[in-house]
């Protein structure tokens, strides 16, 4: 019934539709002063990092959020995981959990995995170039990570490691945004560096310094959450699904 | 063939947004199933995703980015909204979010109750 009432409406919205022909102004000032102002030709980083960047810091606060969040549902209790442990040990892992991959699979991790960390953390120093950017480079590095762990399922991933560096580039974030207030016009304000030449990879201000500390903090707090649900079905006996 | 060319190309999207959304909308209401829910969810995030995105599209327009393609000067004729693009750039890692605390839920109730059909749930309604 509901459905229905939506579809009809969503109907007569889709018949009803024009494309636009020109931007809207606030775009039209956006993409006419954007490269100006920031030095970013991708003018959609120009908006998210620089005059919308305070939202931004939100969004990173709420995936720090929503990972702590994980972490907290999916912790288990030091009695719990004994428990399980002789259990595992009991039973003489014939869940065979933790079978070990083959050759070639450990090979062409060895080979790819530097590969994709690689492009990641290229994606995220180029965002204010080309299609990309700090969300999406830490995507890809979490995708690494991820290839990591279904590859060779014994390798075990440093909490600390994770812990140190996501509160670093966090912080860091943070104040280069308050170095923007003191040095410049605002905060989260890029130009308290020089821009350098345009459309070179040291341009944009601090553009390309943000983007990979949100690189960092997105790869490795989605890392942290991979390596929690991970945990979570492997010392499990049947699958939870 | 006349009408195939002015047939605005981000209406496709725009449609499509809007079946993914009632396809999720439908899942989430009609299913049983705790990751069928989430399923439904995702579906219609990505729906909604699609809608905005169609919103920001101009006529012939290429992505915002300014390179020889698009010289500084022309961009404003030549590029489409970047404003949509950046709030879908949110709002997908905040769905991304929500997906993974709904998913770590799901993994919990599984854990307590041994069982991902919300029929079974009862003693814990409210």
């Amino acid at each position: 019934m509901m459905l229905g009432l939506m579809a009809i409406i969503f109907f007569n919205l889709a018949a009803n539709y024009t494309e636009n022909t020109s931007l809207s102004k606030l775009a039209h000032y956006y993409v006419e002063k954007g490269p100006q102002e920031i030095g970013a030709a991708n003018i959609v980083t120009a908006v998210v990092v620089t005059y919308r960047g305070l939202d931004t810091l939100g969004e990173v606060t709420v995936l720090f959020i929503s990972a702590a969040g994980v972490g907290l549902l999916l912790r288990r209790k030091k009695a719990e995981q004994n428990n399980n442990h002789k259990k595992i040990n009991s039973v003489k892992e014939t869940a065979n959990t933790h079978k070990s991959s083959s050759e070639i699979v450990e090979t062409a991790t060895e080979l790819l995995l530097p590969m994709i960390i690689l492009f990641g953390v290229y994606v995220f120093l180029n965002g204010h170039l080309s299609p990309g950017g700090g969300f999406q480079g830490g995507a890809i590095i979490a995708s690494g990570t991820m290839f990591l762990l279904l590859a060779l399922p014994k390798s075990h991933i440093s909490r600390l490691l994770i812990a140190i560096t996501e509160s670093l580039s966090g912080f860091s974030y943070v104040v280069v945004g308050v170095l923007g207030v003191v040095m410049a016009g605002g905060f989260l304000d890029n130009r308290f560096i020089s821009s350098g030449t345009y459309g070179n990879l040291f341009s944009a201000g601090a553009i390309p310094l943000i983007y990979s500390f949100i690189g960092l903090k997105v790869g490795f707090e989605l890392s942290a959450v991979l390596d929690r649900f991970r945990k979570e079905t492997s010392n499990e006996e049947d699958d939870p699904v | 063939m006349n009408t195939l060319i002015n047939f605005p190309i981000s209406l496709i999207v725009l449609c499509s947004g809007f079946i993914l959304i009632l396809l999720g909308l439908w899942g989430m209401l009609t299913q049983r199933h705790l990751i069928r829910i989430i399923i439904g969810f995702s579906l219609m995030d990505t729906g909604i995703h699609m809608v905005m995105v169609s919103i920001g599209y101009v006529t012939g327009g290429t992505a915002p980015i300014i390179n020889n393609a698009v010289p500084m000067s022309e961009a404003t004729n030549l590029v489409v909204d970047p404003v949509p693009s950046a709030l879908v750039l949110t709002a997908i890692v905040i769905g991304l979010g929500v997906t993974a605390v709904m998913l770590s839920f799901a993994v919990r109730i599984y854990k307590t109750h041994k069982t991902l059909m919300i029929d079974k749930l009862t003693e814990s309604k409210w």
